[in-house]
């Protein structure tokens, strides 16, 4: 028994795993700006007064939470399927992972949103600030700045999960191993490399949202605290 | 010539919270220009009064009247109101992701649609007036105490309240730091300001109030001039005012 690694021929077909990053990321990207979207919008309407309202937006959390993030997929593409629309694997890929993310947004914001003391609200009311101005100002920035680390490391681990929905063949990069380990053979070598192009994609993005933080949030790079 | 109507009135003013009786038929009147000092013990209902009065709660009956506008109306215009009142807390609640700058600027960029660079020279006045011209850029967190609550009562003073109410706002500081608000809120008294003061800082009441109006138990057991707090007629505020100096 011995190892016999041979990387060449994998490497050959580096073009191939620059188009399936590409597409991770372009995948991930797509589905944190709309994840993040609906999540934070479903986190506002956990505490809204309306019964309803609260009471939907509990139950996507919920039954997010607790299903398989691969069934999930299946069910929007088969669903849209049979309601006789065609989206391109990409497109529901995207939409798949955003649901996916928004519920664990909506928990990490609300979180967030409960973290606001309501004296910071009551003063800023008594400043006359309007409703909206409130929220703005002192309820939703400073509840992403306080949350903001789990909130990027909920994303990258849902770039990480974008590799499953190579299952409905969106072309991103393990999708692309797939491909590769079945073109030559070289399964072990294959998916080596790919796992190396997970890490770079992740340290890529975590920089990217520590510079992001740094913009977003002046306080923590005058006073130096960390994100 | 006709007497000029109070800033603010409260006339036979009832509130609950459930079944507890808050505010008990609370009437007091602060004219233009008039420092108030509401004084009594923990749970006697200053808080809630102040409370009223910028509608952070809603009475049961009775009426309250700030500035010609009725408070207790259904559809008042709470935003018009509170740019009429300004009102500091015991906590400063700054708003801790802004500068001292920022905080200041907030309300009058988005409220009074101020431009900014001409809030940021309000926002340098109003913290020069309480000695803070220093802590422009300065985060709350790198502020002690003392100097949170001068640049809160700033924040307040930047929208150019007609009426400023302060809760307690030098209880959660230490001895030292107390003073330094105290003299930030006599200055204002000279300036004119029109005040309603509740505190346990008897001889700051003392040098301060125009009116003392002592609660007890919901309702205003005795009122008069500052002299009430040497010469009190009833046996509650001789305790009170025996016992909190
Ligand atoms: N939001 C509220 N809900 C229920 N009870 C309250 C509330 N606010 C105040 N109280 C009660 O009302 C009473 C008067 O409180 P407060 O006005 O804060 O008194 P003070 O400021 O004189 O200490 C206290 O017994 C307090 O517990
Ligand atoms: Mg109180």
């Amino acid at each position: 028994m011995g190892l016999n690694l041979d990387f060449s021929v994998v490497l050959e077909r580096w073009p191939l795993f620059l188009d399936g990053a590409v597409m991770t990321l372009e995948l991930a990207f797509m589905a944190i700006l709309i994840g993040g979207a609906v999540g934070t919008l479903c986190a506002v309407g956990r505490g809204s007064s309306n019964r309803f309202i609260a009471a939907l937006c509990a139950g996507y959390v919920e039954a997010i939470r607790n299903t398989p993030l691969l069934v999930q997929i299946f069910l929007v593409y088969f669903g849209l399927a049979s309601i006789g629309f065609k989206f391109s694997a990409f497109s529901v890929a995207a939409v798949a992972l955003a649901i996916n993310v928004g519920a664990y947004t909506a928990e990490i914001m609300r979180a967030g949103f409960e973290s606001i003391p309501t004296g910071q609200i009551e003063a800023a009311e008594g400043l006359a600030l309007s409703r909206v101005q409130v929220y703005w100002h002192v309820i939703l920035l400073p509840a992403i700045e306080k949350v903001y680390p789990s909130l990027t490391s909920q994303f990258v681990l849902l770039m990480l999960a974008s590799s499953v929905t190579s299952q409905i063949s969106a072309e991103e990069l393990t999708a692309v191993a797939n491909y590769v380990q079945s073109d030559t053979y070289r399964a072990f070598e294959t998916y080596i490399l790919v796992a190396l192009c997970y890490v770079v994609l992740s340290l890529v993005l975590r920089a990217a949202f520590w510079a992001l933080g740094l913009i977003l949030f002046p306080r923590r790079r005058r006073l130096g605290t960390s994100l | 010539m006709m007497q000029e109507s109070p800033l603010v009135v409260l006339d036979r003013v009832y509130k609950s919270f459930g079944a507890l009786k808050v505010l008990d038929g609370v009437s007091f009147s602060v004219g233009r220009g008039d420092v108030l000092v509401l004084i009594g013990r923990s749970g006697s209902g200053k808080s809630t009064a102040l409370r009223c009065i910028d509608r952070f709660e809603k009475i049961d009956s009775g009426e309250i009247h700030v500035c010609g506008r009725r408070v207790d109306a259904p559809d008042i215009d709470l935003r018009a109101l509170r740019q009429d009142v300004g009102i500091v807390f015991q906590s400063y609640n700054l708003f801790p992701h802004l500068t001292i700058a920022q905080n200041i600027m907030l309300a009058p960029v988005s409220v009074k649609g101020m431009h900014k660079a001409a809030a940021r020279e309000l926002a340098a006045t109003m913290l020069a007036k309480v000695g803070l011209s220093e802590k422009l850029d300065a985060y709350p967190e790198q502020l002690s105490g003392g100097q949170q609550q001068r640049a809160a009562i700033a924040r307040s003073l930047a929208m150019q309240p007609k009426v400023m109410l302060f809760d307690e706002v030098t209880s959660a500081l230490d001895p030292q730091l107390t003073g330094e608000v105290l003299k930030v809120i006599e200055a204002l008294a000279a300036d004119g300001m029109t005040m309603v003061i509740v505190t346990h800082e008897m001889g700051f009441a003392r040098g301060i109030a125009r009116h003392v109006v002592f609660m007890h138990e919901g309702k205003v057991h005795e009122a008069g001039t500052a002299s009430i707090l040497t010469t009190p007629a009833t046996p509650e505020l001789a305790q009170f005012v025996g016992t909190g100096l």
